[in-house]
């Protein structure tokens, strides 16, 4: 008797907490759904005064390059050794070219290009904004008839959407060029193959395009997600720490969730 | 004529969700003068102040600001009204990324078209009236505390807003500091013809420069006069404050159910 009773006891506080993660997780999601809205609202300033998205597009563009380029660098060199690798078994070494292109701007270019964007650039947007929250400057600035959101908020957001193509695109050309090197120049793959079978058979509204349509969806899920987390931080050391993993987590789960549905909208035919 | 009265606030309520913080305030800030709002830490000071600014919405009653009502005005109208206030933060809030200089000309810059030099001076004449012109290209990061609040009062001040407010102005200072502040919004006050509202628990400071205080106590005004008043007050929260007393109307202890049943409760826990 007392035993069910106390299974019954815990199922409800079971049934009670998923209850409340639900609530609670619809209920920051129609929050986050409000803030996108008020940050297209607030655009127009990014826009007007174009030197406070540029500044952003520094911050989040121009300073993740080295990681970018270093990475998109070494991915390609290991394409070029695995593709190579697997290829010559069936005698389609000059294929190669192909694979590594393929695979950069398709996948691996929008993809790690943006994990990568969300650990440097993502965390540190955030970082900014909750210390800024924590230390009452967005408030000040809102006592100061200021909108923090039209001038920190959509400038960070608009600097990160645009930069992440920008990146994806140099990840997939330094990568294609870590290919060559050493599918080309090391191993000795004939260098008018590598390139002509990969200028024939990429295209470019099918292949690249679509990776630059990922880019950018990729670049708006992380710049939101960074800068919400930012804005929603509990304002205290804790809490900031604790928005900076989140955007990590939150970015890394995002980026591969929409990666699959955008691949399987895109490439039906394959 | 404009009314006697800046501020006026009448049975004001707010909770934070089902946590009262005030009850039935009413209150009135005439122009020109400068005005404390004192009571122990957590008695609803801050959130007071909060509400004049129309940071928060009160769940019942009336804040009106130059004839304004805070709570029903909207988003533009609140921006407005707030282009002519200030308002210095407990621990200056100044924007870290920009320098003194660039943090005192933000609003100018925000809000008016005025040509660069123009503002240059300006800028540099708020931050004379603080004594801090030749810190004018120092980062905040760079300034002691009682200096960044200097430079926050000088922000505060960019626009010569008809009413400054100030939240806890002299927390963490050191006493030269203190005095310093103390006598810079007495001056700066006469100086604009604003009116001052000041929030704080420094109650010496706090008598030598002020025209009158408000005492609160549990979200209520408990006491209220000129600084004479106030020092002779008998009432006994301002005499337990006047006088720092550990204990009085505001207890020393947070509230507990009685030692000698929590010590005997926990033994017999304890004691299996």
């Amino acid at each position: 008797m007392a035993d069910d009773s106390r299974a019954t006891g815990r199922i409800a506080t079971l049934l009670g907490s998923i209850g409340h993660h639900v609530t609670d997780g619809l209920l920051r999601l129609g929050f986050a759904t409000r803030f996108f809205l008020m940050i297209l609202l607030g655009s127009g300033q990014s826009f007007r005064r174009l030197h406070l998205t540029i500044r952003e597009i520094y911050f989040a563009g121009f300073q993740s390059l080295l990681i970018i380029l270093v990475s998109g660098l070494f991915i390609g060199m290991v394409l070029g050794m695995q593709g190579y690798e697997t290829l010559q078994r069936y005698g389609s070494a000059e294929a190669l070219g192909v694979l590594v292109a393929l695979s950069l701007v398709r996948e691996l270019g929008p993809v790690v290009a943006a994990l990568l964007f969300a650990s440097r650039a993502g965390s540190s947007i955030t970082a900014e904004i909750g210390l800024m929250k924590a230390t009452e400057q967005l408030t000040a600035m809102d006592m100061m008839a200021v909108d923090p959101i039209a001038r920190v908020v959509a400038p960070r957001f608009w600097g990160g959407v645009i930069s992440m193509p920008l990146l994806a695109a140099l990840f997939s050309a330094t990568g294609i060029l870590g290919g060559y090197l050493i599918g080309v120049v090391f191993i000795g793959v004939d260098e008018g193959a590598f390139w002509s079978q990969m200028q024939a058979s990429v295209d470019f509204r099918y292949d690249v395009w679509s990776g630059i349509v990922k880019s950018f969806v990729f670049g708006i899920a992380v710049s939101l997600i960074a800068v919400f987390e930012g804005y929603d931080a509990q304002p205290t050391a804790e809490g900031v720490s604790s928005s900076i993993k989140s955007t990590v987590v939150k970015s890394a789960l995002a980026i591969l969730a929409l990666d699959f549905v955008l691949t399987s909208f895109m490439f039906r035919e394959a | 004529m404009p009314a006697e009265n800046l501020v006026e606030i009448s049975s004001l309520d707010f909770a934070y969700e089902d946590r009262p913080i005030l009850d039935g305030i009413s209150l009135q800030i005439p122009r020109g003068k400068v005005v404390a709002i004192m009571g122990g830490s957590g008695c609803g000071k801050t959130t007071l102040l909060r509400l004049i600014g129309g940071q928060l919405r009160p769940s019942r009653g009336e804040v009106l600001v130059d004839g304004q009502s805070v709570p029903h005005l909207d988003d533009e109208e609140l921006y407005a009204l707030r282009r002519r206030m200030g308002m210095l933060f407990q621990f200056g809030a100044l924007f870290t990324d920009i320098s003194v200089f660039d943090n005192v000309a933000y609003q100018m810059r925000e809000h008016t078209d005025l040509p660069e030099e123009l503002i240059r001076d300006m800028v540099l004449m708020k931050l004379n009236a603080v004594g801090l012109r030749g810190a004018h290209g120092l980062m905040p990061a760079e300034l002691s505390g009682g200096m960044a609040r200097r430079v926050a009062l000088a922000r505060a001040i960019a626009l010569d807003p008809m009413l400054i407010m100030y939240d806890e102005p002299f927390a963490g200072l050191d006493p030269i500091s203190l005095g310093i502040i103390g006598q810079l919004i007495r001056r700066l006050n006469d100086a604009l013809g604003a009116t001052t509202i000041m929030v704080t628990h420094d109650i010496q400071e706090s008598l030598l420069i002020v025209d009158y205080i408000y005492f609160m106590s549990d979200g209520k005004v408990v006491a209220l006069g000129t600084p004479d008043e106030i020092r002779a007050s008998q009432h006994p929260f301002v005499h337990q404050f006047v006088f720092a007393e550990a204990d009085g109307p505001v207890p020393f202890h947070y509230p507990a159910a009685p030692l000698a049943q929590e010590l005997l409760g926990r033994q017999a826990h304890g004691g299996r």
